[in-house]
């Protein structure tokens, strides 16, 4: 490791073999000449699974299955983009009632997923530890709250769909089984602490040291007239976008790049865009639940989420909050569906759909032919779509470091990779941090 | 080559201040197993306080190379770099564990063991000469010697603290090598072949999940694997002659997250369901079987 002062103007190569915290395998490198970052690339060594090929010849329920194992922290992200590209192909209209347990399905995995994301990978980085095990050494009521939190979420997942990880109830039509009243109202004391959880969360983070830097992305999320993203809505961008979820394809492509086991999403005159939690409280902050709006509102944060990519924090805490309270809105207003599932039958044709993973906008398209089997898949995660966006940013954001000495400067950049929640395994379909000074 | 020493021995002889070193690394794989680990949530620090964590990537930036006194390992070997990998990490562990089903038995991404490898690269990247990956996926017993498994797309988080208080105070784990079919008795759960007409592998495959699928209304997918003397082809032949299913559709049946584990892996070879019937794993005939 070096430790020496590196003045700007000098040329470096920052180097992470290993980006840890964050989910699956990959590195940065950095390569900096006369001051200028000539090349920032996160690199993808997770190993390919190739679950585009493994789903063809399958059927649309088994697909829900398979593509779970695409991620163990977003599960419910790829079987609800799966089930409703289907069930738009398939003219099946579900019930309400199961329509509004999807989206209890989704809070549940979005406070799952946050809360580990806010105080088990991100939290560390601010207060300058390791890890959240020396973290709660020091600040340990911060750490169980964090697992209180992600606990609620996991016993909604749990409750709805059998286990926390590779949930097993989503079924083309509705589930395979829902909830007793009963079931679900005993979560309820859980979920009105977490709403309390949610914003402490939320007065936590806004207290952290922030680096400085801005800058203006191009930002993509779905959104919906009357809901915070989650199933349904457009694909809309700040820069005029606006696509129904089926229509991703014309408006983005995929590129495959060398040194890499992930596709690179770009827009169609090939420029890099954001997704994720900063992109919906900026596109569609309109709708957040009125705990979460009032809350994002006290904060004064609202530019600084959308321009500062490390106030990422402060976008999942606000999305805690509104995940939290509508859950708990949604427990309130249960009433059990006449059935779990509505018969539907296949038939041929494309089925796509986007939905709002934790991280992001996740697209997928299925084509399905006479006998209702795959014939061929695309399934674009949201870290591949961010990849672009996260090289960008570091270019942008190194010339700030580059006066730190070389371990703090690595920090500083691998805790802006930490900012987008990187989802690697996801991607392989991601991350390498070296920065190379010369 | 490190001495075999139990981590609780050396910690008894050193003191109590000593705790075991714990690495958790991954191959190919969903990192849902490892996630496991801080889903124990309430367990996590206790956890945290009886073994010293020295590698987990996901969780914290310290590394260590090792050596461990205890490694978790989750993922399939599916890169020639893994491969050399898990030979150098057997050498620094005294006690290795499989963690999942791509662990323990290559997992879901195994499918492609039926086919030709170069055709999925094709399928999946613009680019094939890019990507670098082995003919097969295969679970890590094919590489080097495993001391104990945790089976489980994903595994189950009663079976991670089982296992590990078993290595806090030194005894064997209680790992249950029963069908799902007691467990679902037991639960008093109504059973979903016999009454709901469901495709079932709760006969043949060993519990740990708490027979969760039938209790959800559905049939079992076997993602704990098959128990030891499964009768998969018995089973294969009820679901065909008896419950008149076609026979690629039993193949797809058995082609899941443990399909590449016997006789699970027979199943999905003479019947289809991944390629064609008689299609053995290397994408040859049945009798050419492969040596992983």
């Amino acid at each position: 490791m070096h430790d020496t002062l590196i003045p700007a103007g000098l040329d470096a190569v920052f180097d992470v073999p290993m980006v840890t915290r964050v989910e699956g395998e990959g590195s940065l490198r950095l390569r900096v000449r006369n001051g200028v970052v000539e090349e920032a690339r996160l690199a993808i060594f997770e190993a390919p699974r190739y679950f585009e090929k493994l789903v063809v010849g399958r059927t649309p329920d088994e697909v829900i299955d398979i593509v779970a194992r695409i991620c163990g922290i977003c599960p419910i992200a790829y079987q609800m983009s799966a089930v409703h590209a289907f069930e738009d192909l398939f003219g099946v209209e579900i019930d309400p009632e199961v329509r509004r347990l999807r989206r209890l399905l989704y809070c549940g995995e979005w406070i799952e997923s946050h809360a580990l994301h806010v105080y088990l990978l991100h939290l560390p980085d601010f207060l300058g530890y390791p890890s959240a095990v020396e973290l709660a050494r020091d600040h340990r009521p911060a750490v169980e709250q964090a697992l209180l939190l992600k606990r609620t979420g996991n016993r909604l997942v749990k409750l709805l769909g059998g286990r926390p990880i590779h949930p097993i109830s989503v079924r083309v039509g509705g589930f395979s089984r829902v909830p007793r009243r009963s079931e679900l109202e005993a979560l309820r004391p859980e979920l009105e602490a977490a709403v309390a959880q949610a914003r402490a969360t939320l007065d936590l983070v806004t207290t952290l040291p922030v680096p400085e830097y801005e800058r203006e992305p191009r930002l993509v999320s779905l959104r919906h007239p009357t809901e915070y993203p989650f199933n349904d809505g457009r694909i809309v961008s700040n820069d005029g976008i606006d696509l129904r979820p089926s229509d991703w394809r014309e408006a983005f492509h995929e590129e495959h790049h060398e040194g890499s086991n992930a596709l690179h999403a770009r827009t169609a005159d090939g420029g890099v865009y954001l997704l994720g939690p900063a992109a919906r409280v900026a596109l569609a902050g309109e709708q957040l639940h009125s705990l979460a709006a009032e809350a994002l509102r006290a904060t004064g944060l609202v530019a600084h989420i959308r321009r500062n990519p490390y106030w990422s924090i402060a976008a999942r805490a606000i999305e805690l909050i509104g995940a939290t309270a509508e859950a708990l809105d949604i427990v309130d207003g249960y009433r059990p569906p006449a059935a779990p599932a509505v018969p539907w039958t296949p038939r041929p044709g494309v089925a796509a759909w986007a939905t709002e993973a934790p991280r992001g906008l996740l697209f997928h398209r299925y084509e399905v032919d006479e006998r209702g089997r795959i014939a061929a898949a695309q399934i674009v995660p949201p870290t591949s779509q961010n990849q672009g966006a996260i090289e960008a940013d570091l270019v942008s954001f190194a010339p700030h470091v580059l006066d730190l000495p070389h371990d703090q400067a690595t920090i500083r950049l691998e805790q802006l990779i930490r900012s987008y929640d990187p989802c690697i395994s996801c991607a392989t379909h991601f991350l390498d941090l070296s920065i190379e000074r010369r | 080559m490190i001495e075999r020493v139990s981590p609780v021995r050396r910690a008894r002889e050193a003191g109590s201040s000593i705790r075991p070193r714990l690495g958790v690394v991954k191959f190919a794989s969903c990192d849902g197993c490892q996630l496991t680990l801080l889903d124990l949530e309430d367990e996590f620090l206790a956890l945290t306080e009886r073994f010293e964590i020295v590698e987990f990537a996901e969780a914290t930036t310290n590394r260590s190379d090792g050596p461990y006194d205890v490694l978790l390992v989750e993922g399939s070997i599916s890169t020639p770099e893994q491969a050399e990998e898990i030979v150098r990490l057997r050498r620094q562990t005294p006690l290795l564990v499989t963690i999942g089903a791509c662990a323990t038995a290559g997992g879901i991404q195994a499918l492609r063991n039926w086919g030709d490898e170069t055709d999925f690269r094709a399928a999946v990247y613009a680019h094939p000469e890019y990507i670098e990956s082995l003919a097969f996926a295969t679970p890590i017993s094919d590489h080097v010697a495993v001391d104990a498994e945790l089976r489980g797309c994903p595994i189950d988080p009663g079976q991670l603290v089982e296992l590990l208080t078993s290595l806090i105070v030194g005894r064997r784990p209680q790992l249950p090598d029963e069908s799902v079919c007691l467990e679902c008795k037991r639960r008093n759960a109504v059973c979903v072949a016999v009454a709901g007409g469901f495709a079932c592998l709760g006969p043949v495959t060993r519990t740990g999940c708490g027979a969760l699928c039938p209790a959800y209304g559905r049939g079992c997918y076997g993602c704990f694997g098959p128990r030891e003397q499964a009768n998969a082809r018995g089973l294969a032949r009820h679901l065909q002659v008896v419950e008149g299913r076609a026979p690629a559709d039993v193949g797809r049946l058995f082609a899941g997250f443990t399909a590449y584990s016997e006789p699970f892996r027979s199943m999905v070879t003479e019947l289809g369901g991944v390629a064609a019937p008689g299609v053995a794993p290397g994408g040859g005939p049945a009798r050419e079987s492969h040596d992983a």
